[in-house]
């Protein structure tokens, strides 16, 4: 269970949000372009630091403005996927993989590192450098290497936003099934309907800097807010090829 | 022929000891070079130019000058010479590694540039995803920013080695030219254009000093060349 209230001044915005994120299942971060969605995820990772507010993950303060806490991104045990890949150019795609792993005590890894290769199709490229990789594969390669850390929350920031159509549909698939296999909870930043209809559990929406609404994503699908914020420019229905569904 | 190209005792004395101090020159000042350089691309600090002005000073002096002040401060009687002889015995003045000071100092601001422009090309976004992925910022740093910084330590170490091969004014200055024990391979050239029958032996120190340089540079390159087939997989 994570519990955020932070506050931020960036220039002339403001983010000023508190929600929560349940202890399984894909919680959608929700809103246009530059509502603030990345910076709150990365408030959350230990990346950058509110000016004030709380984190509390399963108990634990990540940060505590009034107590003074705010702990490194490395002890924080959140997994992050960004919307780059960002793999280790001189690493081969197994020791990418390794990389966080093989930090963790054996006594916490719930995250099996044969499975999650089966689990994304990987099998074949383990020996590979990332440059030999499609925008697809690498992007499943980090998805692999932020689970294999098995973090008590996985952060996604729009980890699908730099692939095309086609490769969309190569990522989606696994995101849904790798955090129903380990139940680990997913915190997905989007702003695109579609991939939020496919994944989600529940929703929270984001609009400059504030919650404006949040809960499980059937009742919010038809709600007002949601109406309002995809009335903006900036959020998008989605995928104009529904029926491209290619489980590669 | 083979006569012309037989080396003296001295000159080969001159290439070893040239081979030797760049070596430690660069070999020292390495690790040094390598935190400074990251120094300066990443930290802010009060004093910060100033810091950088004085490691690049070598680099716009005249080499004499250098080596005066190089002579001024680990001379014996220098404040920082008296130290190292009374804590570690070190003697700089007149000896071999007083040349190895003084070619450190003038290779040092190309060293760091090099190395910089490395620091400046590494991708800020993957050191963040390794502290995400568990790892400190020294581990970080060791097994992400540092061997991503490899090429612009390959350029600067080769920049370097070749500047400390060709380093005359700061060394003459500093450690003057004791055959044996301070005269390099460019010493030792100058000092045989300086007397009569020298000719034959400076061209062969000259020959040397040029096959010497490209070496460097065609490892160099060799060395470029595997690191971008390496990260191409």
């Amino acid at each position: 269970m994570l519990n955020i209230h932070v506050r931020k001044r960036q220039g002339d915005f403001t983010i000023d949000a508190g929600f929560s994120v349940g202890d399984a299942g894909v919680t959608a971060l929700f809103g246009t372009s530059g509502a603030g969605k990345t910076s709150i995820v990365n408030m959350v990772a230990g990346l950058s630091k509110p000016d004030s507010g709380r984190i509390v993950l399963n108990g634990r303060s990540l940060f505590d403005s009034e107590q003074g806490i705010n702990e490194p991104p490395e002890r924080r045990r959140v997994g992050y996927v960004f919307q780059d890949a960002r793999l280790f150019p001189h690493l081969s795609v197994k020791a990418n993989l390794t990389y966080g792993m093989r930090l963790v005590p054996h006594t916490e890894r719930y995250v099996n590192f044969d499975e999650v290769v089966r689990l994304l199709g990987i099998e074949a490229l383990l020996d590979r450098r990332p440059a030999r990789l499609s925008g697809g594969e690498k992007q499943r390669v980090a998805i692999g290497r932020a689970f294999l850390c098995s973090p008590a929350l996985l952060l996604m920031d729009e980890p699908l936003a730099s692939l095309d159509q086609s490769r969309k549909s190569e990522v989606l698939p696994f995101i849904s099934q790798l955090s129903t296999c380990f139940s680990t909870p997913i915190l997905y930043v989007s702003h695109i309907l579609d991939e939020i209809e496919e994944l989600a559990d529940n929703l929270v929406l984001i609009d400059k800097g504030a919650v404006v609404a949040a809960g499980p994503f059937d009742q919010l699908k038809t709600s007002r807010e949601l109406a309002e914020l995809m009335g903006k420019t900036g959020v998008r229905r989605g995928m104009p090829s529904r029926g491209l569904k290619i489980a590669s | 022929m083979m006569d012309f190209l037989h080396l003296t005792p001295v000159e080969w004395a001159a290439i070893k000891l040239s081979l030797r101090v760049s070596g430690w020159a660069v070999l020292g000042s390495l690790p040094l070079g390598v935190l400074t350089a990251w120094v300066l691309a990443r930290w802010r600090f009060p004093g910060k130019s100033i810091l950088d002005g004085l490691i690049h000073l070598p680099l716009v002096l005249p080499p004499v000058v250098t080596g005066y002040v190089l002579l001024i401060l680990l001379g014996r009687k220098g404040v920082l010479g008296k130290f190292l002889y009374d804590t570690f015995g070190l003697t700089m003045a007149f000896t071999w590694k007083g040349a190895v000071a003084a070619s450190a100092v003038m290779a040092f601001p190309l060293l760091v540039r090099a190395v910089r422009l490395s620091v400046d090309s590494v991708d800020q976004g993957l050191e963040k995803a390794a502290r995400t992925l568990g790892a400190g910022p020294i581990r970080v740093f060791l097994t992400v920013s540092l061997p991503l910084m490899i090429p612009g330590i390959i350029t600067g170490t080769i920049l370097a080695f070749a500047r400390s091969l060709g380093e005359f004014g700061a060394t003459i200055t500093f450690v003057s030219n004791i055959q044996g024990e301070t005269q390099t391979l460019p010493l030792a050239l100058y000092s045989l254009t300086q007397v009569p029958d020298g000719e034959i032996g400076a061209l062969r120190l000259c020959i040397v000093a040029i096959i010497l340089a490209m070496t460097a540079l065609l490892a160099s390159e060799w060395m470029s060349k595997r690191f971008a087939a390496y990260i191409k997989g």
